[in-house]
């Protein structure tokens, strides 16, 4: 454990205030949208009403007559593409040939105000060529053409993967049951209460200057360099704190590109902010995800083999696609022993928003699925669910077949909380329906989950730091942390000042915390993948523990005192042995200064290397796991289907809570984001084919209010892992993963009916119930996948076969 | 351009005359025109009560009333929530408790539950749910704001409240 020298902890473990909650609370906060710059122009962009289509001719010359216009660029000014992976640069700022769903913007506009600009975007004439369209995953597997995309593995498969490790028909051999069962998961949006803003300025010195509510400011950097063809060092990218994420804002957007390059036109600062149907537009969200899964285990549970397959709606660009085609086949292996396992997965492009990464990426829906289709294994094998879960736990300090590490490992704990608290024994019939413990329409349902504590690969392949701190201590005593991390609510700003307050001995409301700015920050890659607390937190330790060094060194010589009697707490440095002697923070640091000249120290976190290294290995590795369980209690109604979902209790494997009040708010966010999911959210599109959102409003996109959130009772597990600062891990993703398919599990319990599609809406209930009713399956939810022609998978030995982590040759089979 | 029309009320306890073009909504008026950037919007279709401000005490969406009907009227928005210097109550809870976690929605929120600790000094879980109902937040799942209202209520009656431990930390 990364430890500060001090024995005893003073700051770590406490609940204070956030650094910046006090300014959220009275108004002062600013967001992007609160921005003002003299001479602002105010941008729109002209976004397709086609979900596909060849752009023939546009004519802006309407919109540029218009009084109060001052430009429209259009496709041919920004020629360059983009986007978030390397790997599918796929993205124009503004469309040029073609568009590829409703909403693909393909002119932007600055005029004197909202209003003119909003005029002038409808003057501006657009030719359009219409095509047929691809609107699901069947559709993009069967039919070639028309390609959305001119890349990709085939037609309108964006990419496939396939991966076996171990060989599982082996492992489906020595089962003594071998289950398969289908389950979607529709896909859903992040719907942050702040719609995207951003405003650009572009100065007499030809400095550009982007503010923007993005969670990656250091990605959109790189791409505005590549996109407008500046140098990256005349461009400066400020994140505002925004006004939720979630994910949803972690790519670069065509709305930046194009408030950047018409400032750069007009001379003026411009600024843009999304409607809330636009920002439906935006997407980037939870991928829809059709799974098959297949698992053999023994009688007692134990599983020999598991065979995993996902097909990922993944809209019409790449995003972080890949990644998370990916995700849906990597964290199978970390909550339960998996010994063999085969992962093939197939993302789609469709003309559809696309999707991306939202709280969990790409791992909710194989959760679900896996979770569910555990229940039905344990009812088939009379076992009671916690117990096939319970005995086959991962172990700790372990490598899985696909070559994850994990480290500390609390499940075991987490799920005794949750069982403890729930009274599941007294509340669970064990299967025996006709015996109920509750009564018809009330249920009880478990479920695990294990997530990544950031990635252990960057995005773009390099081998610099993950997360940079600089610290700078001035003579008059002031700290300043900076720190390219973003604060999207989390407080990831909080958690810099908590722990460098910790070493200095100072108060975290002493210091000035400056992040998430091109200009003055280190590099940290962004908040996504949980990855803030860990990687920022343990690069501020170092660069903390570098600055006490220099302080201690300092007024031992003034003071005589051994170095390594002195301590720093209670913003003071002394000797422990004689605690009056000492002298002040802010002496300490002229001391320090005098010595040493101006004192800065910084820090720098790269995770360890991955135990993996066959291609593909890049997603899934992390220097940690967080591991959750929770029970939900439902009340079905079986006359409506209602679902209310009374009750969750969770517990979480949180390493060790740098600030619990924090923690908790966290696990009680993410408890509701997913009873959004399981319970009414959708992103659903007309399925004629002009593929148009069905709701794109606040109104009708269901989400929970107060009225609809559970009671919550959760449990911290404190575990701490050896890579995390203090031992902490995440907590802002985990515990989303654990809710839905405890709640699918319970629906099943209330009323035995299996629903295995998500979102569990009343109209699936009642389907499943009048099935039962007729002595059909009591189940709601699809039954096949698409036939796919997989390519033979890159097979990789797992350690306990003495595999090294590299895949097998390839040999060529002759017939 | 509509020619601009000028109103006359109070705002945040302090006269106000303010001329803008006539269709604007009060959410707008606030913003743009007052640069009282504190209210939000999250739809401006009054689906998500994010840009919710007190007019004579009773909590309207800013997005939904034209500027012009704020004539003659008093209008408090979260920047005239705190009595000088010092924090509302209820602004103190929500800020210590970790009840503003992005803090967008904070706004809306905190002038609902004064409105709501105005008319029912004690209010129960049940009251504030109901109370609070018209407005979304994603990151909270409310559960830190209900605390934060029912420690500032008690704070306000001038009773001592303990927030339960595992409000903080945990459940054993």
């Amino acid at each position: 454990m990364k430890n500060p020298k001090s024995n005893s902890l003073n700051l770590i473990g406490k609940p204070f205030r956030k650094v910046d909650a006090r300014a959220k609370c009275v108004g002062q906060t600013k967001f992007a949208d609160d921005i003002v710059l003299p001479r602002m122009l105010f941008c729109k962009l002209l976004r397709s009403h086609l979900p596909h289509a060849l752009i023939k001719r546009i004519d802006a010359s309407k919109a540029l007559a218009l009084p109060g216009v001052f430009a429209v660029v259009t496709g041919k000014d920004l020629p360059i593409p983009y986007g978030i992976l390397p790997v599918s640069q796929d993205e124009h700022a503004l469309c040029i040939d073609k568009v590829r769903f409703v909403g693909d913007p393909v002119a932007a506009v600055a005029a004197i105000d909202e209003d003119t600009a909003f005029d002038a975007m409808n003057l501006i004439e657009v030719e359009y060529e219409p095509l047929n369209t691809i609107s699901t995953i069947e559709e993009a597997v069967l039919i070639d053409e028309p390609r959305i995309h001119e890349y990709g593995d085939s037609g309108n498969v964006h990419k496939k993967v396939s991966l076996e490790f171990g060989n599982v028909e082996d492992g489906f051999a020595e089962a003594d049951l071998v289950r398969e069962d289908v389950f979607f998961y529709e896909g859903n949006t992040h719907l942050p209460m702040e719609q995207h803003a951003a405003v650009a300025h572009f100065d007499a010195d030809q400095k550009l200057t982007l503010w923007s509510s993005t969670q990656t400011p250091h990605y959109v950097h790189r791409a505005l360099a590549k996109v407008l063809e500046m140098p990256a060092s005349h461009i400066r990218v400020i994140a505002t704190p925004n006004g939720g994420g979630f994910g949803g804002k972690s790519d670069p957007f065509n709305h930046e590109v194009a408030v950047c390059k018409l400032a750069m036109i007009t001379g003026r600062p411009v600024k843009i902010t999304l409607t809330r149907e636009e920002v439906f537009y935006c997407h980037r969200g939870r991928h829809p995800v059709l799974m098959k899964v297949k698992t053999g285990v023994k009688n007692d549970g134990a599983i020999t083999a598991m065979h995993f397959q996902s097909f990922l709606d993944g809209g019409a660009y790449g995003s972080y696609g890949v990644a998370s085609t990916f995700y849906t086949g990597a964290l199978q292996t970390v909550t339960y022993d998996v010994p063999r396992y085969k992962f093939q997965g197939l993302r789609a492009f469709t003309n559809k928003p696309p999707c991306g990464p939202k709280r969990g990426h790409g791992t909710p829906q194989p959760r679900y699925a896996l979770e569910v289709h555990l229940d039905k294994i344990a009812e088939q094998l009379r076992m009671d669910p916690v117990d096939i879960r319970r005995r086959h736990l991962v172990a700790p300090n372990s490598v899985t077949a696909n070559y994850l590490r994990v480290g500390s490992m609390g499940l075991g704990e987490c799920l005794d909380k949750v069982v403890a608290g729930s009274d599941w024994k007294n509340r669970f019939s064990g299967w025996d329906f006709a015996n109920r413990k509750l009564p018809y329409g009330k249920g009880i349902g478990i479920a695990c989950s294990s997530y990544i504590c950031g990635a252990g690969l960057p995005i773009y392949w390099n081998n610099m730091p993950q997360s940079g701190v600089q610290l700078r201590l001035d003579r008059q005593g002031g700290v300043c942390v900076m720190c390219g991390s973003t604060d999207i609510g989390q407080g990831s700003d909080s958690i810099l000042a908590y722990i460098v307050a910790e070493i200095l001995g100072i108060d975290p409301f002493d210091i000035r915390v400056v992040t998430a700015d091109t200009d003055l920050t280190p590099v940290d890659l962004g908040s996504y993948s949980s990855r803030v607390t860990l990687m920022t937190g343990n690069a501020a330790i170092q660069a903390a523990e570098r600055a006490r060094e220099l302080l201690v060194m300092a007024v031992a010589e003034k003071l005589g005192v051994p170095i390594e009697n002195l301590s720093l707490a209670e913003r003071r440095v002394f000797d422990v042995e004689n605690p009056e002697v000492g002298v002040s923070f802010a002496e300490a640091v002229v001391l320090a200064e005098s010595k040493f000249g101006t004192i800065g120290t910084v820090g720098s976190y790269t995770p360890p290397r991955s135990p993996g290294k066959y291609k593909g290995s890049g997603v899934g590795p992390s220097p940690a796991y967080s591991y959750s369980a929770a029970v939900a209690e439902v009340d079905v109604n079986p006359d409506t289907g209602i679902v209310v979902v009374e009750r969750v209790w969770i517990a979480h494997d949180i390493g060790r809570s740098i600030n619990p009040l924090l923690v908790m708010g966290q696990v009680e966010g993410s408890v509701y984001m997913a009873l959004g999911e399981i319970l009414m959210e959708e992103m659903t599109y007309r399925t004629n084919r002009n593929v148009v959102h069905k709701f794109p409003s606040l109104l009708e996109y269901k989400s929970p209010t107060t009225m609809e959130m559970c009671d919550v009772k959760t449990y911290l597990i404190e575990d701490p892992d050896p890579n995390g600062p203090y031992g902490a891990k995440e907590v802002g993703q985990g515990p989303l993963l654990p809710v839905p398919p405890a709640v699918a599990n319970a629906v099943y319990n209330a009323v035995g009916v299996r629903i295995d599609e998500v979102p569990i809406t009343p109209e699936k209930i009642l389907r499943a119930l009048k099935d039962k009713a007729r002595g059909r399956e009591a189940r709601y939810g699809p039954d096949t996948v698409p036939a796919v022609s997989w390519p033979d998978p890159l097979r990789v030995l797992t350690p306990a076969e003495g595999g090294d982590g590299t895949e097998m040759p390839r040999v060529a089979v002759h017939s | 351009m509509n020619s601009k029309k000028q109103i006359r009320f109070r705002l945040n306890g302090e006269d106000t005359e303010i001329a803008f073009a006539p269709h604007k909504t009060l959410l707008e008026v606030l913003r743009e025109d007052l640069n009282l950037t504190g209210t939000k919007h999250g739809c401006e279709l009054g689906e998500c009560g994010t840009c919710a401000v007190l007019v004579d005490g009773r909590s309207i969406l800013s997005c939904l009333m034209l500027g012009l009907e704020a004539e003659g009227r008093e209008v408090k928005t979260i920047e005239g929530m705190a009595l000088g210097a010092e924090l509302h109550p209820l602004q103190q809870t929500f800020a210590d408790l970790g009840a503003a976690q992005c803090g967008y929605c904070s706004p809306g929120f905190l002038l609902v539950a004064e409105e709501l600790l105005q008319k029912t000094p004690n209010p129960s879980r049940a009251e504030i749910q109901e109370a609070l109902s018209g407005n979304l937040c994603r990151c909270t799942g409310y559960i830190k704001i209900y605390e934060a209202v029912e420690l500032a209520a008690a704070r306000m009656r001038g009773e001592t409240y303990e927030l339960p431990k595992e409000s903080i930390y945990g459940l054993e």
